[in-house]
């Protein structure tokens, strides 16, 4: 079997002012490629302003097993939320 | 009904599988790096493989008509609705990546016969009316089943089939707007029509798989939220949703059997072939042998395309790194 | 017939019959990007088919949809350049017969866009964007399978080969397009030839490809001489609307 061509993740920016979303991946053999291909496959209905490719082995994730201790709300600290404080209605917005 | 045939087995019960189970129950997706049974990884990587390798084998009965379709128009949406069941084959394959197997690897079972697409798409399409009915029973089918999986377990696949589900609103209504302006056509247009649904309405039902007395166990996959709804429940649907629509057309159903049941507020109606349906799962359908002849060749003869691209990136990046 | 009616045919009987040859791949294609893409590339021909035709179609006065153009006109009346009818061989011929197109349609649409003639130069302003699209594609493709390994080389090669005596009927002009040009329809069309010269020879350096000796152009495409595959292209899209001839689809 031929060499496959490897995996790319992509990401589109559908309108100005919003950040890439993920969008899929596809395979190309290179960056360029799959910028090109990427348009064709994830933007067939004017979806896109703006397209980025990354190689998906460039991705580095942390692992869902230690997703705890890094993502877990340090349920002490409850200052950083704004509900936290009681600010007098006539302040004003806030 | 791209599990026609998925066994799932049944499941271990560690302490690992539990809280699996638990998260799934509460309805949190799971991911490409969480941890997953095996069995859960097994039963995924075949059903969004069969669901991937019906839409690239689907794109052929359709295809077989963009060259002959009847007006420029005619020729368009055709050529975008099976565009589109390329793309949607490509991402499902991508969700199909994310549990460690290849594209190519995938490719290769198909090719080999040794991976299964919907029966559907082993029958043949004889005039442009079958253009119609494919849009309007098949695909009508298939968004019957495709619109729970949009609430899948695995995020993956729940996502591919979002963005499915949102391209795929045409595709039915193209094929209905044929039958509509053959219906309303001239005599022999009309005949095109109730000959098309005669071929199309058996096998449509079959996309639904066997009746769920006579199915293989599929509660570890409803349990693991990766099947939504029984095989029956989902043809039930199906007729009742279609029956009307065949009665404005002004065509007939080709079931005898077919009858109202007031009691149960929906349709009685005859038993499909199911001999024919394993026949054609086994590979002796119309058009089997004409479908994987068909791919691997485009796969056989674009072998010096994927080549040769591969070794002008490589070329490239050799001169980059000099 | 009006010039501008048989010019419009001219272009619109070309990206016709290339949109049908390169619909003909989607299902079939070496890869599922390429499906998609070549199915893209077809969508937008057959998108400027139906603008052309309906100038044509309009200018003519006789009561004609483009299907009637499309679908009920014979082999010699069609006046597509004889490169695109030129066989799907293989996916070479079909990558480098689009090259060839594009190279020739890019620098044409850009001069198109200087029409005085309200319809046409607006078509222009609207296909000049796809056809950038395109040829940035179709470029790409040949310079890294010509220079991509011996087999694709030999490919586009003995593609370039074949397909090069054809490309001449794209730019294969007369008193049709002089007439157009004194009536400020069309801008002198010298440039296109010239640019579609420096782009191919660009290319096909770049692609490590030999560009065939002149001496052997094919014309006759644009005064309905055609192929001998235009039959069956024509047998094969007319079939339908011809079998039933009262039917509206």
């Amino acid at each position: 079997m031929s060499k496959e061509w490897p995996l790319w993740e992509i990401f589109i920016r559908g309108q100005h002012g919003l950040s890439h979303r993920h969008v899929g991946s596809l395979h190309a053999p290179d960056a360029e490629m799959a910028l090109k291909n990427a348009r064709d496959v994830y933007t067939r209905r004017n979806e896109g302003m703006s397209i980025w490719v990354v190689e998906s082995n460039k991705i580095t994730a942390f692992d869902p097993d230690t997703a705890e201790q890094n993502f877990a709300a340090p349920k002490s600290k409850v200052y950083r939320h704004p509900s936290f404080f009681e600010i007098p209605d006539d302040v004003g917005a806030m | 009904m791209y599990a026609q045939l998925v066994e799932t087995g049944a499941a271990e019960t560690s302490e690992k599988d539990r809280e699996f189970q638990a998260k799934i129950d509460r309805g949190v997706r799971i991911e490409a790096n969480d941890w997953m049974p095996e069995g859960y990884r097994k039963t995924l990587i075949r059903q969004i493989g069969q669901h991937a390798h019906s839409e690239i084998v689907g794109q052929l009965p359709e295809g077989n008509w963009i060259t002959r379709a009847p007006s420029l128009q005619r020729k368009a949406i055709l050529l975008a609705k099976v565009q589109d069941e390329a793309g949607h084959g490509l991402y499902l394959y991508c969700a199909a990546e994310t549990l460690g197997i290849s594209r190519d690897e995938m490719t290769a079972q198909l090719l080999a016969g040794k991976a299964k697409y919907s029966s559907i798409f082993n029958y043949p399409t004889l005039t442009w009316a079958d253009i119609g009915a494919v849009g309007w029973l098949v695909d009508g089918a298939a968004i019957m089943n495709q619109v729970p999986l949009q609430r899948c377990s695995y995020g993956p696949y729940s996502r591919a089939m979002i963005r499915i589900c949102k391209e795929e609103s045409f595709h039915q209504r193209q094929g209905f707007d044929i039958m509509r302006q053959l219906c309303q056509g001239t005599e022999d247009q009309k005949a095109m029509a109730q000959d098309a649904l005669n071929r199309w309405w058996w096998p449509s039902l079959m996309m639904f798989g066997p009746s769920d007395k006579d199915s293989v166990h599929s509660e570890q996959s409803m349990k693991w939220g990766i099947k939504q709804n029984t095989n029956d429940e989902l043809r039930q649907k199906f007729v009742d949703q279609t029956v009307p629509q065949a009665e404005w057309l002004g065509l007939t159903v080709p079931d005898p059997d077919l009858a109202w049941n007031e009691d149960k507020g929906g349709y009685d109606f005859g038993e499909p072939d199911w001999t024919e349906f394993y026949e054609v799962l086994k590979g002796n359908g119309p058009c089997n042998r004409d479908r994987l002849a068909a791919r691997n060749k485009a796969w056989d003869d674009g072998a010096w395309y994927r080549d040769g691209l591969t070794a002008h990136a490589e070329k490239q990046q050799t001169i980059a790194a000099e | 017939m009006d010039p501008l009616v048989t010019f419009c045919l001219r272009m619109g009987d070309t990206t016709l019959i290339l949109g049908q040859q390169t619909a003909a791949w989607c299902g079939h294609a070496p890869v599922l990007e390429e499906d998609i893409a070549f199915a893209n590339m077809g969508l937008d021909l057959i998108g400027q088919t139906q603008l052309w035709y309906e100038i044509a179609a309009q200018t003519e006065g006789k009561g004609r949809t483009p299907d009637d153009l499309a679908f009920f006109r014979t082999e010699r009346q069609f006046l597509n350049a004889q490169l695109v009818e030129r066989p799907n061989v293989d996916f070479a011929h079909a990558l480098m017969r689009q090259y060839l197109f594009d190279a020739w349609h890019l620098p044409m649409q850009e001069a198109l866009c200087e029409s005085g003639f309200e319809s046409i130069h607006d078509l222009a302003q609207k296909s000049v964007k796809e056809v950038r699209y395109h040829i940035d594609r179709s470029r790409d493709l040949i310079v890294r399978l010509g220079d991509g390994s011996e087999e694709s080389r030999a490919k586009m090669q003995g593609a370039l080969d074949a397909l090069w005596p054809y490309a001449a009927d794209l730019m294969a002009t007369d008193e049709v397009e002089e007439t157009l040009a004194a009536q400020g329809v069309l801008p002198g069309l010298d440039r296109v030839r010239t640019a579609f010269e420096a782009e191919t020879a660009a290319t096909m350096s770049r692609a490590t490809l030999e560009i065939p000796g002149t001496g052997h152009a094919r014309i006759g495409g644009r005064t309905g001489i055609h192929t001998e595959t235009m039959g069956y292209i024509l047998a094969e899209m007319q079939s339908i609307p011809r079998s039933f001839p009262d039917a509206r689809w």
